[in-house]
């Protein structure tokens, strides 16, 4: 008994060890450097930017790195003007901005976007057409999709949101949102509301996915990170990071902690694929 | 001896009153030609009849911000007729039309309420107001006119009320002997002398809440649905020219889209300042009648 015990300790202590050093590889570049690392732009980012950021200070207290908000347009115009050294983005800077700032793109995950519903819906599938329809006006209630009699309540983000433009493209195919849609300002807020309007359709990014509401299946797929992982689940963006050019010194070790196996971890839990 | 004190603390503060003003004064014409100056690419005919149309659809070519600016009307508007009656009401029973004790408390939870954060009234709209009308009515999601009406009345009614309440209390005192003398009640004095000269203070409590209706943007952006377009119904959705920053500030900021915003804070700028000066030309027709 007592040897099984001890037996049990250090198979624990190796195991806590060994995920220690594991996680020190990918810190050792920031050893003994010191200096400061900016990054604005998309909000989907900062789960994974803080939690990465939390492990390098932690580990180096002579680097300070600071994280900021304000959207994936915001990121890749100050990073682009030299205001930040890392402008994140949740859409692929267009040509027109890499061929005017000289941005390079590190895209470090893989997220989908899930069409919701109330979480008490009878319905369970629904098609591409059918989604395209209801998002238009043509389809105004539930039961012609197999649901209970009830006026369906669209629900779409604002312009600025990338999770918007994702699913607007991949998914309405640039087609017409009807004008007395409710608009939500955050992925948050819709999950929110739909998750407290029986009759609510709307859309969320799959990180934000839980119990609250419920994404029925596309087109016979279901809807999960690894549907979109695998490509069967056609709405998925990519997360990036940009730099003005290519990156130097400890921006250079930033971007490859984040894009390497150490950060694997952080974007699961944010709920993203790592990519 | 009291008065040379007087003119001594004066001839210290008078010039520091003076240079607060002028930096608050220089601070408001900055923002005026700030706004202006942002505004400027959107002044060519072209680009300008694109703004004022009642068509938003960025990603296709229409930036109209009327539906904004009917959205913010109607919004304050409907909550100040809301808010007006019941704080009128509140007011007239803390005066004297009702009994003490329950009026200091009433009057302790109006100042109590400008305390409150708006996120936190717009919350509580989201998980009871908002269920409540999809319940009731059967019709839409909920997120209404309706909805931000009842949550910027909320708003607005400690502001109208403390606005009466101390109009009241200028006035209370000028007419108290005579009332005593002519042997009326506290409600009669109210009813009969109070009110009936309070006007300016009624007009300026009207225009300070439909001011900050205005000015509002977590209810209406949480409330209202911000669609877009004009309500057809108050159960339907509606977006105010603030939320409609706050939603669009995000975007690329070299679009026609972002520059929309500054036509948006230039009407809401000079509205309010029309309001004011509006207060003000009240004010002095006032004194010259009086």
């Amino acid at each position: 008994m007592k040897r099984l015990s001890l037996f049990l300790c250090l198979t624990v202590f190796s195991l806590a060890f060994g995920i220690q050093a594991a996680c020190a590889d990918g810190l050792d570049a920031f050893k003994g450097k010191e200096g400061s690392i900016s990054i604005a732009g998309g909000t989907a980012h900062i789960p994974v930017m803080k939690d990465a950021a939390k492990a390098i200070m932690s580990a180096n207290p002579n680097i300070r790195i600071t994280i900021a908000g304000g959207g994936s347009g915001v990121g890749i115009q100050k990073v682009g003007e030299g205001l930040v050294d890392i402008g994140n983005s949740g859409r692929k800077a267009s040509d027109a901005e890499v061929s005017k700032y000289g941005l390079v793109m590190f895209p470090f995950a893989v997220d989908g976007v899930a069409t919701v519903i109330h979480a008490e819906n009878p319905v369970q599938a629904l098609t591409g057409d059918q989604v395209r329809a209801i998002f238009a006006g043509q389809i105004t209630n539930w039961k012609e999709v197999g649901g209970n009699d009830g006026v369906i309540n669209v629900y779409a983000r604002d312009e600025s949101s990338g999770t918007r433009e994702v699913y607007w493209k991949k998914l309405l195919n640039k087609g017409a949102v009807v004008a007395s849609a409710n608009v939500v300002p955050s992925n948050g807020a819709m999950k929110l509301a739909v998750s407290k309007d029986p009759n609510a359709i709307g859309y969320v990014s799959i990180g934000h996915l839980d119990g609250s509401v419920k994404a029925p299946s596309l087109d016979g797929v279901e809807v999960n990170q690894e549907a979109a992982k695998s490509g069967q689940y056609p709405v998925v963006r990519k997360l990036y990071m940009n730099t003005k050019g290519e990156p130097q010194g400890i921006v250079k070790s930033f971007v490859e902690y984040i894009t390497g196996p150490d950060c694997v971890e952080f974007i699961k839990a944010a709920g993203y694929i790592p990519f | 001896m009291h008065r040379t004190a007087d003119r001594r603390t004066g001839s210290v503060w008078l010039p520091a009153c003076r240079f607060s003003a002028a930096v608050t004064g220089a601070a408001v014409l900055a923002i005026l030609l700030f706004l202006l100056w942002f505004s400027l690419p959107l002044l060519d005919a072209d680009t300008l009849s694109k703004l004022l149309s009642w068509e938003w659809r960025p990603f296709q070519g229409g930036f109209g911000i009327l539906p904004m600016v009917a959205g913010s009307l109607l919004l304050s508007l409907s909550a100040l007729l809301l808010a007006f009656p019941v704080s009128v009401g509140i007011c007239c029973f803390a005066h004297g039309m009702g009994p003490s004790g329950p009026a200091a408390y009433l009057l302790r939870l109006v100042k109590f309420m400008t305390s409150v954060p708006t996120v936190v009234y717009g919350f509580v709209g989201v998980f009871v107001l908002v269920p409540l009308l999809r319940e009731a009515f059967r019709s839409g999601s909920g997120f209404c006119w309706l909805a931000a009406a009842v949550g910027l009345a909320v708003l607005i009614l400690p502001t109208i009320v403390l606005m009466l309440h101390s109009q009241f209390m200028l006035i209370e005192p000028q007419v108290t002997l005579t009332a005593a003398a002519l042997g009326m009640s506290p409600a009669q004095r109210l009813l009969h002398l109070v009110i009936p000269i309070s006007g300016r203070g009624f007009a300026a409590a009207l225009v300070l809440g439909f001011g900050r209706a205005l000015g509002d943007t977590m209810i209406p952006l949480m409330l209202a649905g911000n669609a877009a377009q004009v309500p057809g119904s108050l159960l339907e959705s509606l977006r105010t020219m603030t939320a409609h920053i706050a939603l669009v500030v995000a975007t690329d900021s070299q679009s026609l889209a972002y520059l929309s915003l500054f036509a948006c804070g230039l009407i809401l700028f000079l509205s309010t300042t029309l309001v004011n000066l509006g207060l003000q030309l009240l004010k002095r027709s006032g004194e010259d009648n009086g």
